[in-house]
């Protein structure tokens, strides 16, 4: 199902929670609502589902109005963050409720129920409680359950956040297989860019209840829109800098930009994989400190009247010989972006 | 204030019902303490404290007052101490101990009354030896704060109880090894964990003792200057067809209950709000 | 305790000075006798204000003969009393449990007005004497009351009589079950009937599969509650029913009138008989609050 969604707003009293949010999810497609804890993602989603009133804005499934429709008749299937399984049921008849409160025939709920059984990998365990049940495979009773009466959204709400990490691994991978293979329209809220980027077809970025970007996770790696896409993704460093033309300039570095930004103060932005550096004296640069993570390294150096700056090197690479802490450098930045300098502050957002 | 899905907004059945429900309970509660005050304050504040005049009443009142006080203090302190032992120490007949306990919320406070009477009345054996000693218990003093201490034994225990059982034991360690003395390691861990729990059902002792009716009437033997408690004396008002002091005496102990169950009140929630 | 000793030993040579660990050895001797003092106290203090009482009631009765008590029992206004407490007990259940649950629902759930209010008014006749309640029914329903008029209007007769009794009962034992489910909605909180709403399940069907599935120990603890607490009422009732032998006498009223005429047989043999349902409530009661707490 194609949705559609309009000047969606949302306050809890003088908080904010959605701000003119607009997207559209097309018919089939996977795609993440990503965003920091408090972003509005949550909320987004509950008003998809009908579990929260907008206060303004418009919803259209397939083209047809449905704002005002009861959560009970919109056809969504909802997976909740910690589940939610009745659990005074057992798994069989946790599956078949959405069924069987539509008064479907029970010879039919039985079918259905051992269909998506067998589908979500559960087979033998229809007769345990939830209580008797290991976290991941809540988990996939929570979206059996929300498959059952054959949803046309399928909505999850921080899917694999109550589960450790070796299972939510292996969850992720189990949903992108079986979206595959139901083909149903899937939204699912994260704040593990990681898991977005793995699983979905697009990524929508959320803070502070706006969408800051909407785009494939290619696009919204290769070409972050706002400063706050770009520190939210991945590890970066951010220096003010003065921008004139297509260069940017802070302390001792000296670099071209990507896209435009506008001349004057602005934020510097380098993400910590997209900068060489190498021993070389006088340089611009002093090495502070060096840590090995497995195959990796990070070197983290001081630049003349800019400050610190972070670097990620292969831990076999050429470029680091004879580098170690208290050496000069040069820096070399091959991609870099600015963003007007009132955005936002200067302290990295989400360190990772 | 976590806000009530829009999905499971009452409907207009639901809100008709609500307003069933809200209508039974204002009837059922709020009418006839709004009667009482009607009552009560229909000849003014005046007229109220001159019925409060009576030598028999002011002593009630005092009575009730002294030994409900006295009740909850022995509550506080031996309340804390059942549940420190329950909770920490190995005492014989702990599981039917820690169960009886909660006795006295189901039993009738007039069998409990009875049951006083019956132990130290002046035909039991405990009666006589201690009137040999010149100790009356039954239609005396004693005897009401026997009854009242009965009637509020659960209080203090039941709301220590959990509170001793979630102190973190590494706490308790931590302050040991530190060379913390025994009464410095009670008086630093468990101490401020455990007063408002102590004061809030203390309180509650205090009120409810205040009120307690059925578990008196039996053993005090009313009378009036001795053992005529303030709620005994308000049932003797109306049986003899003085509504009017039974009322102003009503009013302050209601006053007094009330306070007391919004400090309760105001202290768990406080409790409350720590623990989320 | 063994940890305990454990935990200090591996921790003494390092970090604890010898003179410390003669301090520590005369704690242990302190603690030893605290523990000691503590227990006696303890169970010297519930003995005398817990048990003893209810050893006494016992050999009473075995000393007026339960062959008498069970004759006294049987008269006909005994059987008469019993039964009207049986009765108020039986409606007050009924009606607690279905006001309750919907009072619970409505105070956890709803938004409004007033709701605050109402929660209050709710606990309150646990803070209440119930003489005061029944002063206060009685100024409200008695000979000059308020509401008289309107009753007399349609020929109900409430005091000294059978409805002034129920709303007494009604009254005391309106919180427990509204509280203990207040209790259950909040811990279980409403991602489980938002999930039914999802699936597609009306309001109707969300309450039968799925809230009162949820709260049913609570409801079970609460109309325990409730029966215990409505059978033992006794100031309210004695005030607003006047303990007229045959008409509006209860088992409580009973025991009252039975000692003031000196007729200790009935006294304790009904004083038995609810010292015993007590008992066999509390036990069912922690029953319940086990499984309550297991689900």
């Amino acid at each position: 199902m194609h949705i559609k969604v309009e000047h969606l707003c949302k306050r809890f009293g003088d908080f904010a929670a959605v701000d003119d949010v607009s997207f559209e999810v097309s018919d089939g497609s996977l795609v993440a609502l990503l965003g920091p804890s408090g972003s509005g993602k949550s909320t987004i989603l509950r008003i998809l589902a009908g579990l929260e009133s907008a206060d303004s804005g418009q919803v259209w499934f397939d083209g047809e109005p449905a704002t005002d429709l009861h959560a009970r008749v919109r056809g969504v299937g909802f997976v909740f963050q910690h589940y939610a399984l009745f659990r005074h049921l057992t798994v069989a008849q946790n599956i078949g409720f959405g069924l069987d409160v539509r008064r479907v025939e029970k010879s039919a709920v039985r079918k259905r129920v051992k269909e998506l059984l067998a589908l979500t990998g559960l087979s033998g365990l229809e007769q345990r409680y939830p209580s008797q049940l290991s976290g991941g495979q809540r988990q996939r009773v929570a979206l059996a359950r929300a498959l059952a009466p054959e949803p046309k959204v399928l909505l999850l709400d921080e899917p694999f956040g109550a589960v450790d990490a070796k299972v939510r691994e292996e969850l992720r991978q189990w949903l992108r297989r079986l979206h595959d293979e139901v083909g149903v329209t899937s939204i699912f809220v994260t704040h593990d860019q990681e898991e977005a980027f793995s699983v979905s077809d697009r990524v929508l970025l959320v803070n502070h209840g706006r969408i800051e970007q909407n785009g494939t996770p290619m696009e919204i790696l290769d070409d972050p829109a706002t400063e706050f896409v770009a520190r939210f993704v991945g590890e970066v460093n951010v220096f003010p800098a003065t921008v004139r033309d297509d260069r940017a300039q802070s302390g001792a570095l000296n670099v071209r930009i990507k896209g435009s930004a506008p001349s004057g103060l602005a934020h510097l932005v380098i993400r910590s994989y997209d900068l060489k550096l190498w021993r070389e004296d006088p340089g611009v640069a002093t090495v502070q400190r060096m840590v090995t993570f497995g195959d990796r390294v990070r070197v983290q150096a001081l630049v003349d009247g800019a400050g610190p700056i972070i670097a990620h090197f292969p831990r076999r690479s050429s470029l680091l010989r004879g580098v170690e802490p208290g050496c000069r450098v040069q820096v070399e930045v091959t991609t870099a972006r600015a963003y007007p300098a009132e955005a936002s502050s200067l302290h990295p957002i989400a360190a990772t | 204030m976590k806000h009530a899905a829009y999905a499971l907004t009452p409907n207009r059945g639901e809100r008709m019902l609500r307003h069933a429900v809200v209508l039974y309970i204002w009837a059922l509660v709020a009418l006839p303490l709004v009667a009482l005050l009607r009552f009560g304050l229909r000849e003014g504040l005046v007229a109220l404290a001159e019925a409060l005049r009576s030598p028999v009443a002011l002593s009630a009142i005092w009575l009730t007052l002294w030994t409900s006080t006295l009740v909850a203090l022995i509550n506080m302190l031996l309340g804390t101490a059942t549940a420190w032992a329950l909770v920490r120490y190995r005492l014989p007949g702990k599981t039917l101990l820690a169960a009886l306990i909660d006795l006295p919320l189901a039993i009738p406070t007039l069998v409990t009354g009875l049951m006083i009477a019956v132990l130290y009345g002046p035909l039991s054996a405990a009666g006589r030896m201690f009137e040999a000693h010149g100790i009356q218990i039954v239609f005396a003093q004693p005897g009401i704060v026997l009854a009242l201490l009965f009637v509020t034994l659960p209080f203090v225990i039941r709301a220590v109880e959990p509170v001793l059982m979630e102190i973190d034991k590494s706490e308790e360690e931590a302050a040991k090894i530190l060379g913390a003395s025994a009464i410095r390691v009670f008086r630093t861990v468990f101490l401020p964990s455990i007063a408002p729990a102590v004061l809030s059902s203390g309180i509650r002792s205090l009120g409810r003792a205040l009120g307690e009716f059925g578990a008196i009437v039996i053993v005090a033997g009313n009378i009036p200057f001795r053992t005529l408690t303030a709620p005994v004396y308000v049932f003797g008002e109306i049986e003899s067809g003085t509504p009017r002091t039974a009322a102003a005496v009503s009013l302050l102990l209601l006053t007094i209950a009330l306070g007391l169950h919004a400090a309760a009140h105001a202290i768990e929630r406080r409790i409350g709000a720590r623990d989320a | 305790m063994l940890e305990h000793a454990h935990s200090r030993a591996a921790v003494a040579p390092t970090t604890i000075p010898a003179s410390a660990l003669h301090a520590d050895a005369r704690t242990a001797a302190w603690e030893g006798i605290a523990r000691a003092a503590i227990s006696g106290v303890v169970l010297l203090y519930l003995a005398t204000v817990l048990v003893a009482p209810l050893v006494a009631l016992a050999s009473e009765l075995t000393r007026v003969g339960l062959r008498a008590a069970l004759n006294a029992l049987l008269q006909p206004n005994a059987l008469f009393a019993l039964r009207m407490s049986l009765v108020l007990a039986a409606i007050a259940v009924t009606v607690n449990a279905v006001l309750g649950t919907l009072g619970a629902l409505v105070i956890v759930r709803h938004r409004f007005i007033g709701r605050a209010w109402l929660s209050a008014l709710a606990d309150l006749p646990l803070a209440i004497s119930p003489v005061m309640i029944g002063l206060s029914f009685l100024l409200l329903l008695g000979r000059e009351g308020w509401l008289t008029p309107l009753f007399d209007h349609f020929g109900i007769k409430i005091m000294f009589a059978f409805p002034g009794l129920l709303i007494a009962t009604l009254f005391v034992a309106l919180p427990y079950t509204l509280r203990e489910i207040v209790y259950v909605l909040e811990e279980i909180g409403t991602s489980e009937e938002e999930a039914a709403a999802t699936l597609g399940a009306s309001p109707w069907q969300i309450f039968w599969r799925v809230t009162l599935p949820n709260i049913r120990f609570g409801l079970a603890y609460g109309v325990l509650m409730t029966l215990s607490r409505s059978l033992g009422e006794f100031g309210a009732v004695l005030v607003l029913g006047g303990s007229i032998s045959g008409q509006t006498q209860t088992a409580t009223t009973f025991i009252h009138d039975a000692i003031e005429e000196r007729q200790s047989a009935g006294a304790y043999g009904m004083a038995a008989v609810l010292a015993f349902t007590s008992v066999a409530l509390l036990l069912t009661l922690s029953w319940a609050k086990r499984r309550r707490q297991a689900s």
